[in-house]
Formats: structure tokens, C-alpha cells, sequence
């Protein structure tokens, strides 16, 4: 069993979580708060407690955890990929013809939803007031579909898949038409749309559509189809401290209390006693303080500055390399920042 | 032991002991149910009712037309029908419409009417078939109308929903509703007390010939007659002799013979001995004296005698049937209404004006019926109008009264009677207003919903509760919400679910079997057996059939002869034992509904018949046939004891309820959980959901409605009800489901505003389209010149379209797809300057001069094009119609409402990385205050929240049925099993600061409705603007551009500050100074520094007053008024 924290120490480090609410929200670790703690800043201190630990990555998605931070910065970590990473979108729709019942307004809504896939690093943003678009800032798609009977229909058939033809319009139709040297430049980027499956659109024979779209980049802060997870979110490390020891039934009860996995029962001179084997694992249900006789004897906390990221990708571009790009927005933020401090002091 | 074998009869104990079955299904007999009678059934039955059966009844009424100018000539209706729905394409070519058309070409959808006549032409007689007479509109899926019996597939190709109710019409183009009406009950006795407390009796009696209202009042003790053809009351011992009852002891004896009874009743006879009549001539001569003079048409002059007679018979108490003046029955009837009256004076036992049972419904086939025989009859008199008048001239040709019938007045009298809504009949002295109403086509629940609606008669300023308040005979079969606040509340209400209302049907079979199972006639009566004690008398939709001794076998064998199906399913039967009656009713408009049938404790439908009617077995007509279920209308019910369920059932039950949520409406339906909500917030939700936005029909893309209102990407709820799948309003909703966060966020969520998530609106949550339109018609004029349409106005340099023309095709009228702005033409219409036929002799310019007349858009919006339709109307002018679109998405202020009468507006949007999240990274959509709960107590949108967490995490739609559904426990299980937690309340994160919430949110979907109130359309406000033309001062109201009032309490508090500057600059510099010039001397106004009265400059000043105020003068002088102005310096 873990040795209790000193009552300082739990104020400092731990979010509490409580039968009706959550205590000690908000770090109070700023120097000077606590006598006898040294909470200056000092990069040494920061890179020694510092750790970036990947625990899971596939193609679209990213869970890490980022310890011995502050929330702050956490947090503008998860905003800057939300709102600040740029993508290309689907921005300008030019409808040259729309016969079917799709709304033009909606179809160039949902156009615009499909995420694009395109490395947003190789283009630059469009001025504003510029209508035509250069092969630097953007991408030309084009949407031309006519629906027609299916002219090898069985006579009988009454199954819309097998009468018509292109009868549903789905992102993969969504063609790329480079401009300028596009098509060299990027040849084997296979521009286009992440997800050929995304139902834009359905015809009936006669009606067709033919659209061009201009993509642009932009961020998420201006739309959310500029953004490039489909979320990007923390939680806080749970950590679950038993007071006593607990067996028996109610060691068994303590188990269902929380997600699987998080306490196993250990045989301890022939009695089962329940032992806190991986708290990481906890959805934070606080199940176990719905038993009166439970819960005084557990401690639900999370580990105030453990963060457990979890980033989706839209498939633009792999999660890691949003998350990278995103420290590279908080960067840039800074130097623009440092950079104008400086104009500042030198006008004085 | 003897007691308890009395108690349970002669059940065997086994039967005694077994358990109570329940049917778990049961209320799998609703939709059974609903598939045949449908939600707006009552409506349909009733129309096709008319159509088939009252028309041709009205015919045989009056049947024959017959001319005093010859003796020979005739006209005899044969037969009468109505066509199907059909469109006059040329002259004698006619082709059947669709509805859908109809709508579209502003047209009336409705079918020839046509008779077989055989008349007299000459000394012929001819028989003429299918001859037409008028149009009547068709209810649509009644039986005349092209889409009954048609399947879904055939329905799209007619571009009509498969869903839509139907049972409106469909006049000039827009649909029209008959409200349900409520009424009194016709030809009923009411006993109730006046305001000073003095009790009597009334009854509105009303056949097809008449209506007429008698009363039955006590003054002094006495009994009086009232009727408005009497000039005063008439005292009823002499309205008795005039019917032949002369003697006195006969009287008594139909009265009634206990002793308080003739105490009560002696002084009535007195009356007479005061009067001095004895015999009948004498009380009919008293009673002639007293007639009111009626207007003289035609007809031999009677004596007053005969008149008083004829009245008698024919006007007072006209229901109760009278056959060569033998008025027996009717006294009879006369001596049940006094016994009535001093009956109740005694134990004060006065009938129940709001009580359910002496309602009746009065449906569109009724209200139809009434108008078409008013029609039909004034067509009558109208052809024999003509025949007076040709047949005396000797002509070449014979008179043929076929060329003389005329179609449009029929036409006319029925289109305009729907499409106004007046309903006023002469006959009837009946002039009611707001009988019809536009169907309000905002949602499918709104059009639903007004379809179920009931108006009553009442007046609405009138400030009484007993109408307004709800009866408990109203339950199960009017909603107990829905029905509007303010001052319509109580009297504007809603059917629930399973009511149905019935329609007449014929009494004859019924009276047959009465006096089979021992009814013994009136007629055959002495009169003293009406109040023998074990006696009980029998009445047949409010007339008296009869008496019986032993009316416990008369109403159970009627009833289980009706359950065998002997009679029909709709006529009812139920004891009275206060009054010793027992009525059978078989007349329209009563509210009934199903019933289980209970014996011996344990109800009749079992589980395996549920299980047939889900295999397909069975139908809901069968359960009527087996006698497993039937229906009861308000008063037998009363007679019944119906267990709520199974577990509730007794040795006395006698039915069960199908299932408890029926009780409510089809709005009332819709909310999650409302049995554990406060009462008024399902009221408001019941007035909300017809203002939520959604779908209205599959149909809806191509109708070019006014305004209509559609949601971009419309849900079905996450929790449902039982309800919401019945009225398949998962196939058309009305709403989506939106993330809830319960806390406070920000401030701008005070007071019910919401915060919304901008992510989740750029994503399409709440975004709706706006559909409006143009109309124009292209007429041709008398003179033979006709509108034109110009293609677009080029501009002289460019050779391009100018912009106001700028979206215009080659042929003038816009193009679709186009992006409209304000001010811009839509269709570029000239109208010749002369329309007017030219008078004789002048001449006509070759060349007609032409005037724009452009329909431009007028909007502070852009709109696109959607749709352009030409075509024609009936009145074979062109009509274009063009169906404006706009998209848009919510913004601050927008209207939202979840379905639990929580209204609110949006209060802010915020973007998505402000927004809080919890552990599983999910970020509201909407956030909601929490102060929104304690008062309105609306405990069913927690629990909704719940269910719909639930559901989403275990991927299934859990049910929110009032009086069931998924329960608490089971749903938070639910919760626990995807490690969230019990309560649904979860560990959230701050956006803003990264830090965790000190609170655990509630948090999860609740389905919120988009209400019609934007901001868009409501925005105002003007710095400078148009003004009125007779006053100068600014116009009134946003449409046209008004000023913002500062009113008379503003003004209250600027004169209470103080602020006297401030005043004259609001209310006359802002708004309509005028420069006067005043003549010192006279004091009136002068113009241009000149006194006309004086005829001097001399003392003329010039000064500022309002316009109004100068206005003000001129009219007084115009009335010979002379204001005058006093001058004075102010510095003096």
C-alpha cells in the first residue's frame, strides 16, 4: 500500500475527487506559496521532472502523457490543436450546375466538412480579397457526376443500387485538378480527400452536379472543418490509494467498483485483499462512493500535473505531427511575443 | 359465508384464486387501432358520412320543387352524388387532380356534385341523369378523394406524403381545417340554477326542419313556459290544457303523486283556475294571444288558435315528435321537465353544464352538412323563383328549368364559407366566425396537432373557469395539456389519442329492440307509472321511448347483444339512478373510447390474442367482434368501473384500460417522461412543439408554401416515447440531439440562455432553411389587352442587364439558383395604364401603353432561387410562383426549447477549445444554466438526459413513455456498465484554464427544438425612415420601417425627472416639427407670415409645434372649433 502523501503535498500534487465535488482544482504550487518549497522556476528542475511518454500511436491516432507540467500550458497545447493548427478546406464551391435536391448552401457545407488530404506546411495562407487562388495557396477540386439509369438493370428491380447509376455521390468523386506546377510538385502526394467513403450527395437519374472547389488553409479557430482532430483532449492521471486493507466480499465489491482492471484481488494468507493494480485504467465512474461502507476507506485522487493526451487525427496528417505542429504554433506565438516586447523596450 | 357468496356471485374458487394475467402487449392494440381509425378518422368518417349518406338525406328532405305558377309543372331530385375530384380543362373537358396540383395552382380541390331529376317540360316528363349543380370541396383521404387506397409508392408519384394525415381541404390553393366544435348537447333536459339561485330547466332541441331553445323557469312557486316565440311566459298548467291534458288530476298524476311533489306542483294549477281555463280551447286561445307575430310569407291565414296549435306542436320542444296533434308524448316529456325542476329544488342536485357526457363534438361533415342544405335549399327556391316568373310568358320554347340551374352558387356558397371561415346560416340563426383555419404547416406536430383540435362555443372574454377548467369526465378522451395559455386556455382543447367520435346512425333498429326487451311505449301510458319508484324511464338520444321495471337486465342485455354486434358498436347505454333514467344513445358527435372487456375479474384479451394481432392475425375489428374490447363513450363510463390495471381489477370491474398514455394528446406524446414533470411545462411544450422546426412531410421540397420552415439535419430523439412512434414523428422530426452541459458558463446564460458551442454550428447543429415566396398572376383585361413580362433592362453602355435586373432571364422572371438581393425584380411584369372596356365612341389607342408593375424582393437578406413555377389558376390567368430559400445558421438570440417547456435563447457562442470537457474528450454543444431546474421542476428532463446517455453509450433508443418507460435504475446501470457515473454527472475540465471544474457536471444529450423565432427576422431599428403622411410622423412597426415608440410611460418618466429637453427633442424634433407662422392678434395660423384673417403681417410670429398638433388645429376649425393661440414673449 502507498504511503499517505503529506497533507501539503496532497494539496500541492493531487486533484481530489469527492462525493459532490472535486477539491483542490487549481494549482497553487507559484513560489513563495508554500514555506519550505522552492516552486521558483529553474529549466533544470523542469527538465529533470519533464517526461513526454508515447503509450499509444496508430495512423490517426495518439495517446501520450505529459508529466511535470503546468495546466496552462497543457491546455494551450490541446486549444492550439483544436483551433490553431492549420489544415486546407474546401472553401470556395463554384456551382456550375446542381440538379438534384440538395440544397446548394448544405452540399458546399458538407463539402467543406471533407477533410482534404493535403500537407497544409506546403501551402501559404490566401490573401483576403483574392478570389482566383494561385497554385501556392490553393487546391482545385472538382465534383462532376450525372446520375443515370442502369441500363443492365433487371426488369423488376426495385433496389435503387442496382436501377441507377452514380446514384450516390460520395467524397471520392471529388476529383483534384492541379493548377501551375501542382501536378509536378506534388506528384506522389495524392491529393484529395482523406475518406472516399463520406456521402456527400444523392441522384436520381437526370440529375447531375458539377462543382469546382477551391481549398484554402486556414485554422480551426475561423471554422471547425479547418480543424485537423477530430478532438484533442487530457485527463488527469487517476490514482486510487486504499486507507486500509480490504478483503473479502467487500474487497469483491471494490473491484466492481471500478473499470476492469484497475483492482485485482491478491491471495494473502488465504484471504483475497484487494490490491490497486493499474489506476491509469479508471473512467473515474467514483462508483465506490455510492457504498457507504467503501468509501471512506479509498481515496480517489488524479495526479494534478500528469497529463494523459489523447489526439484524433482527421487522417490530414498523422497525430504526431500535429502535435508537433501545435508546438511549433506555441513557439512562434512566443517569439512573436518576445519580438514584440522588444519593439516595445526599444521605443522607449 | 352467505355474504361473501353474495359478493362474488357464482364464481368457483378456483376462478377466485387465479392471478390476474397481465398482458404485457397490450398496447399493441393502439396502433392495431390506429391503423384503422387513424389519427384524424373522426374528421374523415365523419365527411364521408356526408357525402354518402346526410347529402342524399338532405335531398330526400326536399325532394320536389313545385311552381304556383302551373299547377303541372314539377322538379324531382332522384338521386344525388358527389364525383371524385376533378379539373375543368376546356369547356366539357374535365381530368382528375391531384391534390398536390391543387395546392400549387392556387385551385379548390373538389368534385361535381350531380343529381337525377325528372321534371316537366310542357306536358313531358323528362328524366335527366347526372346532371351537375355545384362543386363541393373534398376532404382529402376521404372517400372521394384520389388518395385512398393507395400505397405509399402511389402516393409519391401524386407528390403526396404518405404520412400526411389528410383530413383537410384544400381551397383557392391553401389548406383549409373545419375545427372539431364543442356544444351542449342537443335535445337534452338540463336542470341548473340561474344566478339568484332559482333552479330550471332548458333544452335546445333541434331537428333538421328547426332549433329552438325552451326553458322551463319558477317564479313564486310557479311553473312558467319560456320560449322566444312566446311574448311572455306562459304558465305551464295552461300549456298542458292546450295539449289536451284538461284535467288536473291527470296532470299530477304524470308529475308525479308524492306528496312534496303536488305541494310543489298546486300552485301551477291554481294559476290556471286564476286564469279561468279549463278547457283546450281556451288555453289555446290564451296561448294564440301570447304568440309573437311571426313574419307573414304567403300560406292561408290561420286563426290563433291554430297558430298557438301549430306552435305547440311544431316549434316548442320541437325534437319531441308530434303526429296529428297528438301531443301525448310531448306532455309527457313537459312533466319529466317540471318533476326534473321540483325534484331538484329539493336535495339541490342540478346537472353539470361542463360535464363531458353533455358535450357533443360537431365535426366538418355536420358543420358541411348544415351549409349544404342551406345551399341546396336556397337553390330550390331560386329555381322555383324562376319558373313564377317564366312560365306565365309565353314563349317559342318550352320552359326547361335544366338551363336555368346555375353551378356556381353552390360552388361559391361552400368555397367561400371554408375559405373565410363564416359559417352563417339564416335558417338556423347561426353566424359563426373562425370555423376554419389555415393548417398551420410548421411542423408535422403542428399540422397533427390541428387536426385534433377542439373549439368551444364560448366566448372567450368572458371570465368563468367552469368551462375552462378540466372536468375529470374528460379523461382519456381530451388531452389534459394541450391546450393554449392566455386567454383561449380551457376552451380550446385537444383529443387524446384513442378517441373517436361517432356518427349518427339510425334509431329505428334500436327502438325496435328497446321495446323487445320490455320497454313499455309512452304513448301507451297513463302518465303515473313515470314515478313509481321501481320504474325507470328510458330514453333514446334525449326522447322518451318508454319505461322499464327492471332496467338491470335492460341495460345488460343491450349490452351484451351490442358486444355480440348486434347493434352497433357506438351506441351506448347507461343508468342514471339519481333521475331513474336510462339512456341509450346513438346520436353523432359523443367522444368514445376502447375499452378492455372484464369478466369475472380477469380481462378478456389474453396474451395469445396479442400474439395473433402481432403476427397479423387479428385485428383491431376483431377484438370488437369477439367482444374482447369495446367502446364506451362519457357516460357509460360513468357506469362502468374501469381498472388503470391489471393488478388494480376487483370482483366489480368491468373494463381495463388499454394502456395509460393514451390519455394524452398527440403534443402532449412527444415529451420524455412527463408524468414526472410539473403540469404546466407540458403545457408549454405542447404549445412549443408546434413552433419547432424539422421536417413537415416528405413532400415538402416541392411545395411552395408562404413561409416554410426546414431543419438541415433533423434527428430522430434519443428517447422516445411509445407516442412518437405511433404518430411516426421518427420519420419526420422536429430537433436534434444536443450535448448538455448543466452549469454555468460566462454570464450570458442568465435567465434560460444557452451557450452554444461554435464548432457544433459550423458542424450544422441548428442550421435551418427558410423558405418564403413570390407570387404573381398575368391577367387578361375586358379590353382586351392582357400583362406582359419584359426581359431584362440593358444598361446603354455596357449592353448588361442593370443590377436591379440583373438575375432575370431572357424572359423576365428570375432564375433559379440565383442569389436575390434586396430590391432586385423577381419577375419584370408591365400592366397595361387602360383596363377598362372603352366607353362608345372614344377611341382606343392602337398601341396599349404599358406600366411596370416588377415584383421585387424585399429582404435585408440575401435569398437564393430555389424553384420558378409557371402555370396557370382556375381563373386561366398565368401564375408564376417563385420559392425563396435562405440557410441559416443559429445565432444570438435565436430560439431553442428542449422538449420539457424549457424555452431559452442564445445567449453566446463559444468557440470549441473554450469549451469544457470531460474525461472521454467530449465537449458540449449546448451549455445549459442550472437555476433553469429548481423552479420549473421539470424532473423528466433529467431523467431524459440520463436515458439518452445511456443510450448512446449501449447504441439503442431508450423510451421516455408517460406512465413507463425505461426506468431510473436500469438507465444509470447502464452508465455504471460503461464506466461513467451513476448519476450521469462527470469530471469536466475548464477549456478556458486547463484546471479541473470544482463541480461535477450533468452532461449528456437532451433533444432540443429549434423554435421559429429568430433574431433575423425580428431585428430592428432605424436612425432615420419613412413617416406617415397624414400626421408626419414616424411609421409603426418594423415591416415598414417604423420608429422605436418612446410611449406614454417613458414619457411618464422622462416628466418625472425632469428632463423637459430631452421631452421636446423625442416627441416633436425627432418626430414632426413644423414651422407655424401665428398671427399675436387672432391666435390662429397664418401662412407665410401673412394673416388671412386679419389681413396683416403685422403681429404673425413664427414658431415650432408638432405636426399632429398643428393637424389637430385645422380639423377642429373644420368642425367649426376655433383653437386659438395665445402669443406671449418668454422672457417677459
Amino acid at each position: 500500500m502507498a504511503v499517505p502523501m503529506s497533507n501539503v503535498d496532497e494539496i500541492r500534487d493531487r486533484v481530489i475527487l469527492g462525493e459532490f465535488g472535486v477539491r483542490n482544482v487549481h494549482s497553487t504550487n507559484f513560489p513563495g506559496n508554500y514555506p519550505g518549497y522552492d516552486d521558483s522556476w529553474d529549466l533544470k528542475k523542469f527538465k529533470k521532472n519533464f517526461r513526454l511518454d508515447v503509450v499509444h500511436m496508430d495512423e490517426n491516432t495518439l495517446e501520450f502523457d505529459m508529466v511535470g507540467i503546468d495546466a496552462a500550458i497543457a491546455n494551450a497545447f490541446r486549444r492550439i490543436l483544436l483551433a490553431e493548427v492549420p489544415t486546407m478546406a474546401v472553401e470556395k464551391v463554384f456551382i456550375y450546375n446542381n440538379t438534384s435536391i440538395i440544397q446548394d448552401e448544405i452540399l458546399a457545407h458538407r463539402l467543406g466538412l471533407v477533410p482534404i488530404k493535403a500537407d497544409p506546411r506546403l501551402f501559404e495562407y490566401r490573401n483576403a480579397g483574392d478570389e482566383e487562388g494561385t497554385e501556392i495557396d490553393t487546391i482545385q477540386l472538382q465534383l462532376k457526376i450525372k446520375c443515370t439509369r442502369n441500363p443492365r438493370a433487371s426488369k423488376d428491380a426495385s433496389d435503387p443500387k442496382e436501377l441507377y447509376l452514380n446514384h450516390m455521390v460520395y467524397s471520392r468523386d471529388m476529383k483534384w485538378v492541379p493548377i501551375g506546377n501542382q501536378a509536378d510538385v506534388f506528384a506522389d502526394a495524392n491529393i484529395g480527400p482523406v475518406h472516399g467513403d463520406i456521402l456527400l450527395a444523392q441522384l436520381r437519374p437526370g440529375q447531375e452536379l458539377d462543382i469546382v472547389m477551391h481549398c484554402v488553409k486556414g485554422i480551426g479557430k475561423d471554422h471547425a472543418k479547418f480543424s485537423p482532430v477530430a478532438t484533442a483532449s487530457y485527463r488527469l492521471l487517476p490514482e486510487i490509494t486504499l486507507l486500509q486493507t480490504i478483503e473479502g466480499e467487500k474487497a469483491e465489491r471494490l473491484k466492481r467498483c471500478f473499470s476492469p482492471g484497475v483492482i485485482e484481488l491478491e491471495d494473502v494468507n488465504g484471504k483475497q485483499v484487494a490490491k490497486v493494480i493499474n489506476s491509469r485504467l479508471d473512467t473515474c465512474s467514483r462508483e465506490v462512493l455510492r457504498h457507504d461502507d467503501l468509501k471512506n476507506l479509498v481515496k480517489l485522487g488524479r495526479v494534478r500535473d500528469h497529463f494523459i493526451f489523447s489526439v484524433e487525427s482527421t487522417g490530414i496528417l498523422p497525430p504526431d505531427v500535429l502535435v508537433s505542429e501545435a508546438i511549433n504554433v506555441l513557439i512562434a506565438k512566443c517569439q512573436k511575443f518576445l519580438t514584440e516586447l522588444d519593439s516595445v523596450t526599444e521605443m522607449e | 359465508m352467505e355474504l361473501l357468496k353474495e359478493d362474488f356471485g357464482d364464481m368457483s374458487p378456483q376462478q377466485l384464486a387465479a392471478p390476474v394475467d397481465t398482458v404485457e402487449e397490450k398496447w399493441k392494440l393502439l396502433p392495431a387501432f390506429l391503423k384503422i381509425k387513424g389519427l384524424v378518422k373522426q374528421h374523415i368518417d365523419s365527411f364521408n358520412y356526408f357525402i354518402n349518406v346526410e347529402i342524399k338525406k338532405i335531398m330526400k328532405a326536399n325532394e320536389k320543387i313545385t311552381s304556383d305558377a302551373d299547377p303541372m309543372w314539377y322538379l324531382k331530385y332522384l338521386n344525388i352524388y358527389v364525383g371524385m375530384p376533378d379539373v375543368e380543362e376546356s369547356f366539357n373537358v374535365t381530368r382528375p387532380v391531384s391534390p398536390h396540383e391543387c395546392r400549387l395552382r392556387d385551385m379548390t380541390y373538389s368534385a361535381p356534385i350531380t343529381v337525377d331529376i325528372e321534371y316537366t317540360r310542357g306536358s313531358q316528363r323528362i328524366i335527366r341523369n347526372a346532371l351537375p349543380i355545384g362543386r363541393m370541396p373534398i376532404m382529402l383521404r376521404s372517400s372521394n378523394c384520389v388518395l385512398t387506397g393507395k400505397t405509399p409508392m402511389e402516393f409519391s408519384k401524386l407528390n403526396e406524403c404518405p404520412l400526411d394525415p389528410g383530413g383537410y381541404f384544400i381551397v383557392k390553393g391553401q389548406e383549409k381545417v373545419i375545427l372539431i366544435q364543442e356544444q351542449l348537447s342537443k335535445n337534452r333536459i338540463i336542470v341548473e340554477q340561474d344566478r339568484k339561485g332559482a333552479v330550471g330547466a332548458s333544452v335546445t332541441s333541434s331537428t333538421h326542419e328547426k332549433k329552438s331553445r325552451t326553458n322551463m323557469i319558477v317564479k313564486q312557486g310557479r311553473f312558467y313556459l319560456k320560449h322566444n316565440t312566446l311574448s311572455e311566459d306562459a304558465p305551464i298548467g295552461i300549456i298542458f290544457k292546450a295539449m289536451g291534458v284538461e284535467s288536473d288530476q291527470e296532470i299530477v298524476q304524470m308529475i308525479g303523486t308524492e306528496e312534496h311533489v303536488m305541494a310543489a306542483f298546486a300552485p301551477s294549477l291554481e294559476e290556471c283556475q286564476k286564469a279561468q281555463i279549463f278547457t283546450q280551447t281556451q288555453a289555446l286561445k290564451y296561448i294564440g294571444n301570447k304568440v309573437r307575430r311571426q313574419r307573414m310569407w304567403g300560406g292561408p291565414k290561420k286563426t290563433k288558435m291554430e297558430e298557438a296549435r301549430e306552435l305547440l306542436a311544431s316549434t316548442i320542444l320541437t325534437h319531441v315528435p308530434v303526429k296529428e296533434f297528438n301531443f301525448r308524448a310531448k306532455c309527457i316529456y313537459l312533466a319529466v321537465m317540471v318533476r326534473r325542476v321540483i325534484l331538484a329544488q329539493g336535495n339541490n342536485k342540478v346537472d353539470d353544464r361542463d360535464y363531458y357526457g353533455n358535450k357533443r363534438l360537431e365535426l366538418a361533415g355536420q358543420l358541411l352538412s348544415l351549409l349544404f342544405e342551406d345551399l341546396f335549399k336556397k337553390f330550390n327556391s331560386e329555381l322555383k323563383k324562376i319558373a313564377d316568373q317564366i312560365i306565365p310568358k309565353q314563349r317559342a320554347a318550352q320552359f326547361d328549368v335544366v338551363k336555368h340551374m346555375r353551378q356556381d352558387q353552390i360552388t361559391n356558397g361552400m368555397v367561400n364559407a371554408i375559405s373565410t371561415g363564416n359559417w352563417s346560416l339564416k335558417r338556423f340563426k347561426m353566424d359563426r366566425q373562425g370555423v376554419t383555419q389555415v393548417l398551420s404547416r410548421l411542423s408535422y406536430i403542428s399540422a397533427l396537432g390541428m387536426m385534433t383540435r377542439i373549439s368551444s362555443q364560448f366566448e372567450k372574454t368572458r371570465k368563468v373557469s367552469g368551462p375552462r377548467s378540466l372536468q375529470p369526465s374528460q379523461w382519456g378522451m381530451l388531452c389534459p395539456s394541450d391546450t393554449p395559455e392566455g386567454e383561449a386556455c380551457g376552451l380550446v382543447k385537444n383529443l387524446a389519442l384513442m378517441t373517436h367520435i361517432t356518427t349518427d346512425m339510425e334509431d329505428g333498429p334500436i327502438i325496435k329492440l328497446a321495446f323487445n326487451l320490455g320497454v313499455e311505449d309512452v304513448n301507451l301510458l297513463c302518465g303515473e307509472e313515470l314515478s313509481y319508484p321501481s320504474v325507470f324511464i328510458v330514453f333514446l338520444n334525449g326522447n322518451i321511448l318508454g319505461v322499464i321495471r327492471d332496467h338491470h337486465k335492460l341495460v345488460n342485455t343491450f349490452r351484451l347483444m351490442r358486444r355480440a354486434g348486434f347493434i352497433n358498436e357506438f351506441v351506448s347505454i347507461s343508468t342514471n339512478v339519481t333521475d331513474r333514467c336510462v339512456y341509450i344513445s346513438s346520436d353523432g358527435g359523443r367522444l368514445c373510447r376502447p375499452y378492455i372487456i372484464v369478466k369475472n375479474g380477469q380481462p378478456a384479451v389474453k396474451n395469445k390474442h396479442i400474439e395473433e394481432l402481432s403476427q397479423g392475425y387479428r385485428s383491431f375489428e376483431d377484438f370488437l367482434h369477439e367482444s374482447l374490447v369495446e367502446y364506451l363513450d362519457v357516460n357509460e363510463e360513468n357506469d362502468c368501473s374501469i381498472a388503470l390495471y391489471e393488478h388494480m381489477i376487483t370482483k366489480d370491474t368491468t373494463h381495463l384500460e388499454i394502456e395509460p398514455f393514451t390519455l394524452l394528446g398527440v403534443c402532449a406524446g412527444l415529451i420524455p417522461y412527463p408524468h414526472h414533470n410539473q403540469s404546466p411545462r407540458n403545457t408549454y411544450q405542447c404549445a412549443m412543439g408546434k413552433q419547432a422546426m424539422g421536417t413537415i412531410g416528405y413532400n415538402q421540397r416541392n411545395r411552395i408554401d408562404t413561409l416554410m420552415y426546414l431543419l438541415a439535419y433533423p434527428q430522430r430523439p434519443m428517447v422516445k416515447t411509445k407516442t412518437i412512434e405511433l404518430i411516426d414523428f421518427e420519420k419526420l422530426p422536429a430537433g436534434q440531439n444536443a450535448t448538455v452541459a448543466v452549469m454555468s458558463y460566462s454570464g450570458y446564460d442568465i435567465e434560460d440562455a444557452l451557450v452554444l458551442n461554435k464548432a457544433s454550428l459550423d458542424r450544422g447543429f441548428g442550421r435551418c432553411l427558410v423558405y418564403k415566396n413570390a407570387k404573381c398572376t398575368l391577367r387578361r383585361y375586358t379590353n382586351q389587352t392582357f400583362d406582359k413580362v419584359m426581359g431584362p433592362m440593358l444598361d446603354a453602355e455596357t449592353r448588361k442587364p442593370i443590377w436591379r435586373h440583373s438575375i432575370l432571364d431572357a424572359d423576365g422572371i428570375c432564375s433559379p439558383g440565383e442569389r436575390v438581393e434586396n430590391k432586385q425584380v423577381l419577375v419584370n411584369k408591365s400592366m397595361p395604364t387602360v383596363t377598362q372596356t372603352p366607353l362608345e365612341g372614344s377611341t382606343q389607342p392602337s398601341q396599349p401603353q404599358y406600366r411596370d408593375v416588377p415584383i421585387t424582393y424585399k429582404g435585408s437578406t440575401d435569398s437564393y432561387i430555389e424553384k420558378v413555377m409557371i402555370s396557370s389558376n382556375a381563373e386561366d390567368a398565368f401564375l408564376v410562383k417563385i420559392l425563396l430559400r435562405q440557410t441559416r445558421r443559429p445565432e444570438i438570440g435565436d430560439k431553442f426549447s428542449s422538449r420539457h417547456g424549457q424555452k431559452g435563447v442564445c445567449g453566446l457562442i463559444v468557440p470549441q477549445e473554450d469549451m469544457p470537457f470531460c474525461d472521454s474528450g467530449i465537449c458540449p454543444d449546448i451549455i445549459m444554466n442550472p437555476h433553469g431546474y429548481p423552479s420549473r421542476m421539470t424532473v423528466g428532463k433529467l431523467i431524459e438526459l440520463l436515458a439518452g446517455k445511456a443510450g448512446v453509450l449501449d447504441g439503442r433508443f431508450h423510451y421516455g413513455t408517460a406512465f413507463g418507460g425505461s426506468k431510473v435504475k436500469d438507465v444509470c446501470e447502464d452508465l455504471i456498465r460503461y464506466g461513467y457515473n451513476y448519476q450521469g454527472k462527470d469530471f469536466v475540465t475548464s477549456g478556458i484554464t486547463g484546471e479541473p471544474l470544482e463541480a461535477y457536471i450533468y452532461f449528456g444529450p437532451v433533444y432540443y427544438q429549434k423554435l421559429k423565432h429568430m433574431v433575423l427576422d425580428k431585428m430592428h431599428a432605424r436612425a432615420r425612415g419613412p413617416r406617415a403622411v397624414l400626421t408626419r410622423q414616424p411609421t409603426e412597426g418594423r415591416s415598414r420601417d417604423g420608429g422605436l415608440r418612446l410611449g406614454e410611460m417613458e414619457r411618464d418618466c422622462l416628466i418625472g425627472y425632469g428632463a423637459s429637453m430631452l421631452l421636446l427633442e423625442r416627441l416633436m424634433i425627432s418626430s414632426d416639427a413644423f414651422e407655424v407662422d401665428v398671427c399675436g392678434q387672432c391666435g390662429l395660423l397664418g401662412y407665410s407670415g401673412w394673416c388671412h384673417y386679419c389681413k396683416s403681417s403685422c403681429h404673425v410670429s413664427s414658431l415650432r409645434i408638432p405636426y399632429a398638433c398643428k393637424l389637430l388645429f385645422q380639423e377642429l376649425q373644420s368642425m367649426n372649433i376655433i383653437p386659438r393661440l395665445k402669443l406671449a414673449r418668454y422672457n417677459e
